[in-house]
């Protein structure tokens, strides 16, 4: 059945759009609002503040705390984004193209992984990272986070390799490519929709970690944004954060934002289409 | 440019299957061979080894008088054009073409004259700067032929390059394989499924059964003198008629009457553990319309009369399709190459006969008609082990022969 084009189906299904939209951004919203307002007219309950001002966005950029945390996040998630993409596409393209010993093991113990309730790591973690001398670490927490991320991005790579027809590797070979060129240059390129993906679920793991955020740091040296935000005091010890941390919340959301529609683009479908005959 | 020589070449996979068996073939330099035979005789798998795509489990493999078993892929200098063809998506299709020569490390300049004249040839030059997705299937399938033929190898191997284009296209495809073969030179083993490719493209035909090589020779070779059961009923479209015959006073005693025999095939008949039960094959063109014979001819065959099924006229001659009564021929040969046809197109073993008679011939449907057949053309095989036993040094020479 063809999808209606009708005028009055097109306003219906524009409304319905509409209110999916507002209803998934109207927290989001709200506090873009709170962000904006006064500490007086914080709790007025209007929607749109009555008194605009940048106050609190000066307040969080001027204070070290949060511009550490920032810097520590980005960081963090970024390096543990690319070591996990790298691995696990690796791991990915051994599990779908080979049939090595121990495969099957090898899928099931990196599900138990994922499936693994984190909140029961966190204080062996806690104590092994402690006696390693990495606690409060960038390392510390990049460790983790490729450990837990590792699962997702070998599964959501699979997939993809999988996709790419077993053809074309082997006219690479015949066309005089390492097993390394023919990776490279054939397999990689049409992988990229998956690396991309993957690298933003990856990423956004990581960027929204609070768990691991909070208990394996202590100080601003590698507190990241989700765990410096519980500890905000605003500008002074007597001031309600609340202005703050809702500015603090819409600045850690503009990268996620940046990141995706960076790779978005480039997640184009039918890479392969023409490859072979289908 | 480079011989190939497979040498007791075997292939078992891991799960123990046993996929090619002791396989010797020697194929000449510039020399053009097919691989046919039924779904799952091993033809992929002999390319792939020889591809070097497939390890090889025993035997040896040289190319150009060199022991190639353990060597990759890269460094054996073959090419390969796959069924699917397996174009780089991503690229060009001057890039699809250039990649195996800047893989070879060649200046640009020498990659772009020689992708230009491989292009030329095979009439892509216009469509140098389309992705494969833009492309038709003939297309594609040039520029799959145009990425093997660029960077002159020693060997093409070709995997049913054909098979997933129109019957238009592949016989148009067919005379620009054969043209580029012969304007090359260059060694090609060519794996098919197709009767009319097997026959007409190669120099010699290797015809495969469960991962052996049954016969192996020019393809009116294989067709005039069949060494068994199988390559008799594999070889020709449509395929050579199959009875049941019992071996009974020195005759042949079969659907079609009494057959007499030569002194050679009694011979053959008298050993003691000789089969008592044979199977008669002989193909369609061996039969004419009996009023249409000369008398000098009618004493080389024998005559039978049969109902007429149906009259298939083809301009030129022919098809008349007969039922006969009597015992069906059976073989293992004969149900793998059944199934491997399709009930349909393999009626050599059924109650139907199937035979071409000349134009001329005033046959009708319902009718019952006087057939003759030619006895020089009769093959006669072992049930038990499919050989043909009418076959003496290589030749057939019918069921006469003294
Ligand atoms: N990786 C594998 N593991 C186990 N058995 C295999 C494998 N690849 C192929 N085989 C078996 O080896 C036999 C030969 O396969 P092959 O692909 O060479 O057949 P083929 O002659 O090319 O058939 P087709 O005409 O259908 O392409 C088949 O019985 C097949 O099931
Ligand atoms: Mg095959």
């Amino acid at each position: 059945m063809a999808v209606e084009t009708t005028t009055r189906a097109k306003l219906r299904w524009g409304l319905l759009d509409v209110l999916v939209v507002v209803f998934a951004l109207v927290p989001v919203l709200w506090i873009a609002s709170l962000s904006f307002k006064t500490p007086a007219t914080l709790t007025d309950g209007n929607f749109i503040p009555r008194e605009w001002t940048l106050d609190n966005y000066r307040t969080i950029f001027d204070t070290d705390q949060f511009v550490r945390a920032l810097v520590n996040s980005i960081g963090i998630a970024l390096i543990a984004t690319l070591i996990a993409v790298v691995l696990g596409a690796m791991a990915a393209y051994a599990i779908s193209r080979l049939d090595f010993p121990g495969k099957k093991l090898l899928v099931g113990v990196s599900l138990l992984i994922a499936m693994f309730p984190q909140v029961s790591l966190v204080s062996p973690l806690f104590e092994i990272e402690r006696q390693l001398k990495i606690f409060d670490t960038w390392l510390g927490l990049i460790l983790p986070y490729i450990t837990f991320a590792l699962p997702l991005a070998i599964y959501t790579l699979s997939a993809f390799f999988k996709q790419i027809p077993w053809d074309l590797e082997k006219a690479a070979k015949m066309d005089g490519a390492t097993q390394g060129q023919a990776f490279r240059r054939v397999i990689a390129p049409l992988a990229a929709p998956g690396l991309f993906t993957t690298a933003i679920l990856v990423f956004i793991f990581c960027w929204n970690d609070f768990l691991f955020a909070i208990s394996l740091t202590s100080t601003e040296r590698s507190r990241t944004v989700p765990a410096a935000l519980s500890f905000f005091t605003g500008a002074s010890q007597f001031e309600d954060p609340t202005g703050a941390i809702c500015a603090a919340a819409v600045v850690i959301t503009v990268p996620i934002i940046l990141f995706v529609l960076f790779f978005q683009r480039r997640i184009v479908s039918g890479l392969t289409s023409g490859a072979v005959k289908g | 440019m480079a011989d190939i020589v497979l040498d007791k070449v075997s292939k078992s996979f891991p799960d123990g299957t046993v996929a090619v068996q002791d396989v010797d073939l020697e194929i000449a330099d510039g020399e053009f061979v097919i691989l046919v035979g039924p779904s799952g005789c091993g033809k992929s798998t002999t390319l792939n080894m020889i591809a070097g795509l497939e390890d090889i489990s025993s035997g040896e493999l040289r190319i150009a008088g060199q022991r190639v078993n353990d060597k990759a892929p890269r460094d054996r200098d073959i090419a390969m054009v796959f069924q699917s063809y397996a174009l780089y998506p991503n690229m060009t299709v001057r890039e699809n073409m250039a990649f195996p020569l800047r893989l070879a490390k060649l200046d640009k300049e020498t990659i772009d004259r020689k992708v230009d004249e491989a292009a030329k040839v095979l009439e892509l030059t216009s469509l140098l700067d389309r992705k494969p997705a833009n492309l038709s299937g003939g297309q594609r399938q040039r520029v799959a032929m145009g990425r093997a033929i660029v960077r002159q190898p020693k060997a093409f191997l070709m995997d049913e390059p054909l098979s997933n284009l129109d019957a238009k296209l592949r016989v148009q495809m067919r005379t620009v394989v054969s043209r580029l073969q012969k304007q090359l030179g260059t060694t090609t083993v060519y794996v098919t499924h197709d009767q009319t490719e097997a026959m007409t493209l190669g120099d010699r035909v290797v015809i495969m059964r469960g991962g052996a090589v049954q016969q192996v020779g020019p393809p009116q070779e294989l067709y005039d003198h069949p060494k068994n059961l199988f390559v008799a009923g594999f070889i020709g479209s449509p395929s050579m008629n199959f009875l049941h015959a019992a071996v009974q006073d020195g005759e042949l005693h079969t659907a079609l009457g009494k057959v007499p025999i030569g002194d050679r095939v009694r011979r053959e008949l008298e050993a003691a553990d000789a089969p008592r039960e044979l199977i008669l094959g002989i193909r369609p063109e061996h039969f004419e319309d009996a009023e249409l014979v000369d008398d000098d001819t009618r004493r080389r065959g024998m005559e039978f009369e049969a109902p007429v099924d149906i009259v298939e006229s083809m301009g030129s001659d022919k098809y008349v399709y007969f039922t006969v009564e009597g015992e069906k021929a059976s073989a293992a040969e004969l149900e793998e190459l059944a199934a491997d046809a399709g009930a349909a197109d393999f009626a050599g073993a059924g109650g139907n006969l199937v035979t071409r008679l000349s134009a001329e011939s005033p046959v009708a449907e319902g009718q019952t008609r006087r057939v003759w057949f030619n006895l020089e053309k009769i093959h006669l095989f072992d049930p038990a082990n499919g050989r043909n036993l009418t076959l003496h040094e290589g030749r057939a020479a019918g069921a006469l022969a003294d």
